[in-house]
């Protein structure tokens, strides 16, 4: 029943988009592309694909040291009309108060009425910069969109879903990743490619270093499959049972707020209101109890299995498949029977 | 030894983050007659600067809250947590204030002030409206570096480094004061206000304004349409074995 109201949502969505583009409706729209080790990440091709939505032409922008390679591949995305290049160390590693300047002024130069990225950690930490920079709101998180002007996002946790109208002229948007398909690459690399306007860099921060989890497992923010572990995993050796079983069917691991705060992994693996937001085809929450804040990263998952002793666990109320069993029984069974 | 640090730290009034919300019978909001609380984001950040303070105990901590009347409340939970004074801003309707808005607001407050903050602690987000933006707009507003998600914060004299939680894993950046900081959970545990303190805030000095008293137009940039529950989920299917869960996750959720 889920499935199905989320294709119709869709089907409304590109009607929606059809209409924009039968009424010329033209909205001018620039898309900020997040990009690491010269790949596009983010929540970028599904921000483009919120973009292709609103209609009128899309104009992409890459800043970094060296955005060539990157704009190669954006390039080749199927809706992207133009690309935007600025190249400077200070754009490097995505610090606000240099790229939030850049955005405003290719702006000013190009006249864009939205400015659309994903609600990454970068999206989130750029966006309200340029949007207050420009004097207009933002409005963060899109799950929808209902008109040029008007959006749908999850509040309190998502637990209620607001319709909201900007009434500024210029609109800047981060968009929920898992609720916009990825856009796809065409066969066809002809877009124009120019400068970006150059602007202010002050550099007030400086960039000292990261530390970035290593895994061989898909990206939790867009694995097909997660498989998180709460609370009841009693310790971080026991994840070990979890990764056996995410090996076994190509799953990412995550986590509950409690498993994180208990040292048992790392935090880059939260899944909730205040970790990563996940939309997977299959969720398995093991020892996970389902507090608000947990299920507001993962009530959108297409089927959600809960795996926990306590047969009174909230969690089983959002659960298509429970199972009541221990867990140090049951996972290690599943990932035995799977692999068979 | 530098001049002690002034602190502002912004605070908001929310719905408890325990409360199961329900949309309102006109589906233009959540109903609010329920538990309110300080939003937890930002108790981390009134721990952060009381500790800044412990370390450095000239340091002066303002604790500022836009909202209705009741925001009172939080401002006294931060002056009984160790802020020293705290700043009101009273709107009639805190419904359809907003991040821009506030940020305003907050700048035209340090504007103001003579003894001006060398860093503004926020929490990145408030659980009610989950904007995750005052602190940015606020940063942007005042051409301050913005250290955002911060899961560590180090103070050396004027230079600020900050461990950030991104996707993925961390990253550090360093900065000199003035500066913003928004808080990540992670940050800190803060602490609970003893009787003592909190019978001792009711004496510490409270000051209220008004949007006008600061010249600010707090006109909403966006309007709500209207609220609405979110679809319902049909769970509460269990299975009898992993053989079972297998079986359903393979033939019926054709997932596996």
């Amino acid at each position: 029943m889920f499935a199905s109201t989320r294709i119709a949502l869709r089907l409304t969505q590109a009607g929606l988009a059809q209409r924009f583009y039968a009424t010329g409706a033209g909205a001018n729209t620039l898309l900020f592309v997040e990009h690491k080790d010269g790949l596009i990440g983010g929540a970028t091709l599904n921000a483009l694909t919120a973009a292709s939505q609103l209609g009128g032409s899309v104009t992409a922008l890459v800043a970094g040291d060296a955005p060539e390679a990157v704009a190669q591949q954006v390039a080749k995305l199927a809706g992207v009309s133009k690309i935007l290049t600025a190249k400077d160390a200070a754009y490097a590693n995505n610090l606000p108060e240099d790229i939030a300047p850049l955005l405003v002024a290719a702006q000013a130069q190009f006249g864009f009425t939205h400015l659309l990225t994903g609600h990454t950690a970068v999206g989130k930490n750029i966006f309200p910069r340029a949007a207050a920079l420009m004097d207009v709101a933002a409005v963060s998180d899109i799950t929808g969109i209902e008109a040029e002007d008007t959006f749908v996002r999850p509040i309190y946790a998502g637990n209620a879903i607001a319709t909201v109208k900007s009434g500024d002229k210029i609109k800047v948007v981060t968009v929920r990743g898992t609720a916009f398909e990825a856009a796809a690459s065409s066969n066809e690399s002809s877009v124009p490619e120019e400068a970006a306007p150059t602007a202010e860099k002050p550099s007030l921060t400086q960039w000292v270093s990261e530390e970035i989890q290593k895994s061989d497992r898909p990206d939790l923010g867009t694995a097909k499959r997660v498989i998180s572990g709460g609370r009841g995993m009693k310790n971080g050796e026991n994840f070990t049972l979890l990764y056996d079983l995410a090996d076994k069917i190509g799953a990412a691991v995550g986590a509950s707020r409690a498993a994180v705060d208990a040292g048992f992994v790392d935090n880059s693996l939260q899944v909730g209101q205040t970790g990563k937001i996940v939309a997977p085809e299959l969720y398995v929450a093991v020892g996970i109890s389902g507090a608000i804040q947990h299920l507001a990263g993962m009530k959108d998952s297409k089927t959600i299995v809960a795996i926990n002793k306590d047969a009174d666990a909230p969690i089983f109320q959002v659960a298509d498949y429970g199972l009541v069993e221990d867990l140090f029984k049951a996972i290690p069974e599943l990932t035995e029977k799977i692999a068979k | 030894m530098s001049n002690p640090l002034r602190i502002f730290v912004p605070v908001k009034r929310v719905v408890d983050y325990a409360v199961k919300v329900r949309v309102n019978a006109a589906k233009t909001d959540v109903d609010r007659n329920v538990k309110h609380s300080m939003n937890p984001f930002d108790e981390i950040a009134v721990e952060e600067a009381v500790r800044i303070k412990e370390k450095a105990p000239k340091t002066e901590i303002v604790a500022i809250s836009v909202g209705t009347t009741k925001s009172q409340e939080t401002l006294r939970t931060a002056l009984a947590m160790g802020a020293d004074r705290a700043v009101f801003v009273e709107v009639k309707d805190d419904s359809t204030l907003q991040p821009l808005a506030v940020a305003k607001l907050l700048k035209a407050y340090a504007d103001k002030e003579a003894d001006k903050p060398d860093l503004f602690i926020l929490g990145k987000q408030a659980i009610d409206d989950d904007a995750n933006q005052t602190g940015q707009m606020l940063a942007g507003l005042l051409k301050w570096p913005q250290t955002t998600f911060a899961s560590k914060v180090e103070i050396n004299g004027q230079v600020l480094k900050v461990v950030r939680e991104i996707d993925g894993g961390l990253e550090t950046i360093s900065t000199k004061l003035p500066a913003i900081i928004t808080t990540d959970l992670r940050l800190n545990e803060p602490r609970y206000a003893s009787l003592p303190n909190i019978m001792k805030a009711k004496k510490k000095p409270l000051i209220k304004l008004t949007p006008e008293d600061l010249g600010v137009d707090i006109t909403p940039r966006i309007q709500t349409l209207k609220v609405e529950e979110p679809a319902k989920r049909v769970g509460g299917r269990k299975v009898e074995s992993v053989d079972e869960l297998i079986d359903k996750l393979r033939n019926e959720a054709k997932v596996l």
